[in-house]
């Protein structure tokens, strides 16, 4: 899904998802690892207040993702 | 009574002659011709081969819409009961004129085809979906086992047989899997490839790894401030619910909802329909999974321009590839429709 | 280590005075059996019989598990559920061998799955030859699903232990021996076999997706190694409501065809090591963790090959493909079994990750493929669960009652430790 809505959009896509294999063999090109499968932008186990920096944390470095320049396939780790 | 058959060879196998004849136009030939004579022979009185069409490699590539129509029509009155071209070996035109005769018939006439070619023939990538290629050696040396395969392969087809695995069948497989009820359970099969491949035997793998496709990346946004964001989710988040029904897995459709009054996913309003996650955190607060209350408060910080009205959801589990495309492909086109500069992706 | 398999024979199954087996026939005595499994969390619980052959579907299904109990070596059975925590796997066992505790009741809906007792879907599970004797439960109202789910696992555990106590005396039809001596005294015995391992991972992902060894769920474990009597013997448990298609149901553990067939080589062609289970993790930290882990045990007992299982699809292909390579790394080579998603029309990718070390692949089926089951006279469990099941849909269920639905929705039907005959190939 990642890969086709960037080929004919032709606009930046930044996947936040946990399996960071999965996301390279699926063809995403800049990818954000995600905290965990049932909560990839959180981490609800941690409290409220510390699930939102995450998320914020998370949120904001897709952003940077989607600014960057980049060549081949990226893993966005900070 | 026997079956009726149908064969197309090109001007070389026909006794037309070779290149300076390629432009040889479709004709009809009673009964068999060339290796058509050995087919006949294997075939025994099971089946007859009625007529041969004899066409030039250099016609078929050069004319292929008016060649495909002429054959098409030759068959048409015939009424074949199976349909057979080549072998083609590694013989790149005749390889394609082969696989394409084959898969127009069987698309038009619903008559079985097959055909036989060299796994690097330019022809097997293009029509091995759509017809059956048997895998012969590379020049007409294999001749003789690749009509022995043909014929056994053929007359299965004729019959409606049940089909084998493509390896035992002996064609180059039409990229489809299928479940089969095995001589031997999994574990049993596995232990015999360990201790083969241990000992440094030949073994058959059940399943080659694939190859995947890539992309170039595309531009990055420029200009962050100004630039719409959209938030699309393969993490199943619906309004509760579920008004369009999304499958919980195998998804065969996505949806999208109007987000542009909220700040925020309340467990109230949203669930996850997701059916490969414990969905316990997400039914809490749904925005680990879509952040929704983050990229609010981004937006009016502005860090970036505005997010997209829209949220774009569906179940990304036991999903087919060919539906993730496709949903991709329409998400893709709306959003570039709607000016969107850059997407955000969450997968569970 | 010595383990004496006592199986008794079940052909048939009914309702009786008292629990026994008598000439191949189990009789239960509901009330009792009721007594043993009685829990404040549930509203409503009752038994029902279903024998092979019959005209009946059994929906939702949770687990499934083998009637045993401890003759000697150790009380009760499933140390650390209930039995006191004993070492599985020495001694003498009873086996009613041919019978099958099924628990059924919804707790997470659309990923349970059926089991058709005869038709279509009957060829694909392995619980439509075995008699089973099926608990059937409603929980109170407003009771939390995680506690939903232990009870309802506990229960089937006691049920199961039950059956086969009260029939502690009957004599054997067979008694089946599997015996194994340390990894060092075998390895002297047979210094020129390979050593093979056996990795058996398992969904390890969350209250309803677990995995129990000796009474612990292995979430937040490392990955470690059982003697295989262990595993043959009740030290490993399902505590799995999802994948029905491809979980290890609590019988499929005590019956494990790897285990079982690697020690039928063993000393013959090979040397069966051990059994290392590998907990399949929700991070991809934990993924990688478990599977170096799993492979440095492997080079530590100087493996030479390893038979590595999945357990459901999706992100665990994940954690196969690292295990794969990380072993192949260590100079140990691998075979892995594996289900495949290949679509409804098999012509999607099989795998949502793959790795070129993986070259040795058993495939246990694609979950995807359509399947028509016909109309079945009962309904044990909740019929409504029909049009919720994973792998159906709204449409799946026909007015006649026959259901067009994926394959994955069949309980144990790609069971990924090899169990089935099922396989894909490309056609």
């Amino acid at each position: 899904m990642t890969r086709e809505i960037e080929r004919v959009a032709q606009i930046p896509v930044a996947q936040i998802a946990t399996i960071v294999p999965i996301m390279l063999t699926v063809g995403a090109n800049r990818i954000v690892p995600g905290v965990a499968i049932p909560h990839p932008v959180g981490n609800p186990e941690a409290g409220p207040e510390e699930d939102k920096k995450t998320r914020r944390k998370l949120v904001l470095r897709a952003l940077k993702a989607l600014q960057a320049d980049i060549s081949e396939q990226t893993i966005f780790e900070s | 009574m026997s079956y009726r058959v149908v064969c197309y060879i090109n001007q070389f196998y026909g006794g037309k002659g070779g290149e300076e004849v390629a432009d040889f136009k479709p004709e009809l030939v009673e009964g068999p011709v060339g290796p058509g004579l050995e087919l006949q022979k294997l075939f025994g009185d099971e089946a007859r081969v009625i007529g041969t069409i004899i066409c030039g490699d250099g016609y078929y590539a050069e004319h292929i819409e008016k060649a495909r129509a002429e054959c098409l029509k030759i068959v048409e009155d015939l009424k074949p009961d199976l349909f057979v071209a080549g072998p083609a070996f590694n013989a790149g035109r005749y390889g394609v004129a082969c696989g394409d005769i084959c898969a127009a018939i069987t698309q038009s006439l619903d008559i079985p085809s097959l055909t036989g070619m060299f796994p690097e023939n330019p022809g097997v990538e293009l029509y091995r979906a759509q017809t059956f290629i048997v895998k012969t050696e590379g020049s007409a040396r294999g001749m003789k086992q690749a009509l022995t395969s043909m014929a056994r392969l053929g007359l299965k087809l004729i019959k409606g047989e049940l089909l084998g695995p493509a390896y035992e069948e002996g064609y180059i497989h039409r990229g489809i899997r299928k479940n089969f009820f095995k001589d031997k359970r999994g574990s049993l099969r596995a232990i015999d490839i360990l201790l083969q491949k241990i000992a440094g035997q030949e073994f058959r793998t059940e399943y080659e790894m694939p190859t995947f496709k890539k992309i170039p990346p595309a531009p990055p946004i420029k200009d962050i401030k100004h630039a719409t964001i959209a938030l699309v989710t393969s993490g199943g988040i619906v309004p509760r619910g579920n008004p369009d029904r999304l499958r919980v897995s195998s998804a065969e459709s996505y949806a999208k909802y109007d987000i542009s009054g909220l700040d925020d996913l309340t467990p109230d309003e949203f669930e996850s329909i997701h059916g490969g996650y414990d969905r316990m955190w997400a039914n809490l607060d749904p925005d680990v999974v879509v952040p929704l209350d983050v990229m609010r408060e981004l937006e009016r910080e502005g860090v970036f321009g505005k997010l997209h009205p829209y949220l774009y959801t569906t179940t990304g589990t036991g999903t087919s590839v060919a539906n993730a495309e496709r949903f991709g492909q329409e998400i893709g086109r709306e959003l570039k429709e709607a000016g969107v500069d850059g997407v955000i992706l969450t997968s569970t | 280590m010595q383990l004496k398999l006592h199986k008794v024979k079940v052909r048939d199954v009914r309702w009786g005075d008292v629990t026994k087996v008598q000439e191949g026939v189990l009789y239960v005595d509901k009330a009792s059996a009721l007594e043993a499994v009685k829990d404040d969390a549930f509203a409503k619980v009752d038994l029902e019989l279903a024998r092979p052959g019959e005209s009946i579907r059994i929906i939702p299904v949770k687990d499934c598990i083998q009637p045993r109990v401890k003759l000697s070596g150790g009380k009760e059975y499933f140390p650390g559920f209930c039995a006191p925590l004993q070492r599985a796997g020495d001694g003498a066992t009873l086996v009613l061998d041919g019978a099958a505790v099924v628990t059924c009741g919804s707790i997470v809906a659309f990923q349970e799955g059926f089991i058709d007792m005869s038709g279509q879907g009957a060829r694909y599970t392995p619980f439509s030859e075995t008699n089973n004797v099926v608990l059937v439960v409603e929980p109170t109202d407003g009771l939390d699903k995680h506690k939903y789910e232990a009870a309802l696992r506990i229960a089937g555990l006691k049920l199961a232990t039950y059956l086969a106590k009260a029939c502690m005396d009957t004599k054997a039809d067979e008694v089946a021996t599997f015996e194994k001596g340390s990894i060092a005294e075998e390895s002297a015995k047979f210094p020129g076999l390979p050593k093979i391992l056996y990795v058996c991972m398992s969904i390890a992902q969350g209250l309803l997706h677990d995995t129990y060894v000796y009474g612990t769920d292995v979430k937040m474990s490392f990955p470690f190694l059982l003697h295989p009597n262990e595993v043959l013997d009740g030290a490993v448990v399902s505590g799995n409501c999802v994948s029905a298609c491809d979980k290890n149901t609590t019988y499929h553990h005590v019956n494990n065809p790897v285990v079982r067939d690697l020690y039928e080589r063993h000393g013959k062609d090979l040397n069966f090591l051990g059994v290392v289970i590998s907990p399949e993790s929700t991070v991809l930290a934990g993924k990688e963790r478990n599977a170096r882990m799993s492979a440095a045990i492997g080079a530590d007992l100087g493996a030479n090959g390893a038979v590595i299982t999945e357990e459901g699809y999706g992100n665990p292909d994940t954690d196969l493909c690292l295990t794969a390579k990380y072993f192949e790394e260590a100079g140990i080579r691998t075979v892995v079994i594996s289900d495949e998603a290949a679509g409804t029309d098999g012509k999607s990718q099989s795998l949502a990750d793959a790795t070129p070390e993986m070259n040795a692949f058993v495939s246990t089926g694609n979950v995807n493929e359509m399947i028509v089951v016909p109309p079945m006279q009962k309904v044990i469990g909740d019929p409504k669960a029909i049009a919720l099941l994973s792998g159906g849909s709204a449409e799946s269920l026909w007015e006649d009652g026959s259901m067009y639905v994926e394959l994955q929705s069949v309980i144990g039907s790609t069971v990924e430790i090899g169990y089935s005959q099922v396989g894909c190939e490309w056609v």
